[in-house]
């Protein structure tokens, strides 16, 4: 057989394999945190907060870092979309294509995302100390929301991006003025894409536990005040699996189940959304 | 007459209210950069004026009771991990990238890609359950370990701006490459890779980055413990993002120990903001080429 098609077939196995590892490593993490997740999972772990003893091995559950993670990571989104969308809509509507402002900020922005989270929860701590701010589910929300706000930012950027120009100067022509054709066209046209963007940095914010270690602490108890610490799902499998307890250790790998699970269920539904809702596409 | 009598009052005041905040909003993200470093230099300038910085960076000696900060054996650390995270991410993250964007089958491309995206979504710490519960039992806590969930941490990052780079490539010179007789794997050696291959730099440096920072899965299966200089690939290693997120909570009570910690968070956000600066910088060279024609 001719020498290049040998190199052809060579590399072409190998590419195959390098595909099959990546895919099969998603399918391997998955089917490992659910068999071994889904044999220590049970109902109290939903609904009850750690009694006394949780962590040696007594009863309860860790409805407590759930609940306190949903609201830490609604908090954070909302804190996150309350600046992302504006800045979005000011790259896109107000500042010309390709200004040095615009390709700035997105430099900026993308530099942002790069950031470790650790480095974030670092800096949420010393912003935390200069306001003599306590750990507590307001500075979980503050570090995590300057923590997505690149990634949600950035991810909206792109769907303002792909929509047409022509759409724009419709709206300018009728007479609307740029804070118009941002809020009631050019919204509502890139609606699907911003509720994934949304949903996609909603669900980084939540799995994420190096940001929140330093800033939003742990708590046994139910999430009650923004000035009070809270728990959060990925710092309790953390310190479920640090036990040197069995049972605790495999309640860590249900909890982790359950995580995975919420991750799982917010990116199929930010994919169903996006396309249920992609009509009048142009 | 002036038409705008009959408009709605007030319009422009609000077009310019609004361009003002956002402006202000703008203005607050791109000093973020300059606000973390700031901060975290602040807070590690205490140590970094009572021991010099050759001693801080160079020495391995960390005994903070005694007040000494050698943050070497962390940095070692650090290295022993990424390397291997990308001995391993990038040779298989390039490949994959190659193969859905040249050989795969639209359809095998579509049903990759969320799933790659997925990989990018799973909760650090959920890395770091499969790696206690999967890769530990093979290969111990160790260095090793923490370099093989890195890598698959990496691969989504480097999949997918390499598979973006590729893109960029015009089709026209991949036919034209194919007239001249060339195979599929010929044109990509010769045609798409010498075209793409400052991306494929960006994207090495972005994944490397990306796996230098990383911290929970990291500190769960590397077998973080003091006074470790890793000498092989199986023994622990204790790297730097791990140190930082370990220390909290007995860093407090002893003096300067807060700011060796945060000196160290300090060179994890040059480092990252340095590679971030340099992969980006390429990749939009990149893009204002391929816009400019």
């Amino acid at each position: 057989m001719d020498r290049r098609k040998i190199e052809e077939n060579i590399f072409k196995t190998l590419m195959l394999f390098s595909t099959f590892v990546v895919v099969g490593s998603l399918a391997f993490i998955l089917a490992t945190i659910f068999l071994k997740g889904f044999r220590a999972l049970n109902l109290d772990m939903l609904i009850k907060t750690p009694k006394g003893g949780y962590y040696l091995g007594k009863e309860g559950g860790i409805l407590n870092a759930i609940l306190g993670s949903l609201i830490l990571g609604v908090g954070a989104t909302f804190l996150a979309l309350l600046v992302s969308l504006p800045v979005v809509f000011y790259l896109n509507l107000y500042l010309k294509k390709n200004s040095r402002f615009a390709l700035t900020l997105r430099f900026f922005l993308d530099v942002l995302g790069g950031i470790p989270s650790i480095v974030y929860g670092a800096f949420g701590f010393t912003f935390m100390v200069f306001f003599g701010l306590k750990a507590s589910l307001l500075a979980g929300i503050i570090t995590v929301a300057l923590l997505i706000i690149p990634i949600m930012t950035r991810s909206m950027d792109e769907v303002l991006k792909m929509i047409p120009f022509e759409l724009r100067e419709a709206s300018y022509a009728l007479g609307a003025n740029r804070l118009e054709t941002s809020i009631k066209i050019i919204f509502r046209q890139a609606l699907p894409g911003i509720v994934t963007a949304v949903l996609i940095s909603f669900g980084r914010g939540l799995g994420d536990a190096a940001s929140v270690l330093f800033t939003a602490g742990f708590t046994d108890y139910l999430p009650y005040s923004l000035f009070k610490p809270v728990a959060t799902l990925p710092l309790a499998i953390f310190f479920q699996l640090g036990t040197p307890f069995p049972e605790v250790q495999s309640r860590g790998y249900a909890s982790a189940l359950i995580l995975t699970a919420i991750i799982l269920l917010i990116s199929v539904l930010a994919r169903f959304l996006s396309r249920r809702f992609t009509k009048h596409g142009i | 007459m002036d038409i705008r009598k009959f408009l709605p009052a007030g319009r422009q005041v609000k077009d310019n209210l609004a361009r003002r905040i956002m402006f202000g909003l703008c203005l607050f993200v791109l000093s973020l950069a300059f606000f973390m470093v700031f901060g975290l230099y602040q807070r590690a300038k205490p140590i970094l004026a009572m021991r010099p910085l050759k001693d801080l960076l160079f020495s391995g000696a960390w005994h903070p009771t005694q007040g000494q900060f050698g943050l070497a054996s962390f940095i070692t650390g650090t290295l022993w991990v990424t390397t291997i995270a990308m001995g391993i991410a990038v040779p298989l993250g390039i490949l994959t990238a190659i193969y859905l964007s040249e050989y795969a089958h639209r359809r095998t491309r579509e049903f990759a890609k969320p799933l790659i995206d997925l990989l990018a979504g799973i909760s650090p710490v959920v890395y770091g359950v499969w790696g206690v519960i999967a890769i530990v039992p093979l290969t111990g806590f160790s260095a090793l370990t923490g370099g093989i969930v890195l890598a698959v941490m990496a691969f989504p990052i480097i999949i997918s701006i390499v598979a973006e780079v590729i893109r960029t490539v015009p089709f026209e010179i991949r036919e034209a490459s194919s007239a001249l007789g060339a195979t599929k794997w010929q044109t990509i050696k010769f045609v798409v890779l010498k075209k793409a291959w400052p991306g494929i730099i960006a994207a090495v440096i972005l994944g490397l980055s990306r796996a230098f920072g990383e911290t929970m899965a990291v500190l769960m299966v590397a077998g973080c413990s003091l006074g470790v200089f890793p000498k092989s690939v199986f023994d622990p290693a204790y790297p730097l993002p791990a140190l930082i997120a370990n220390t909290y909570g007995e860093m407090m009570s002893i003096p300067l120990y807060d700011a060796a910690v945060l000196l160290a968070a300090f060179v994890l956000l040059l480092v990252t903001i340095f590679f971030n600066m340099v992969g980006w910088s390429i990749l939009l060279r990149i893009e204002r080429r391929e816009a400019g024609g």
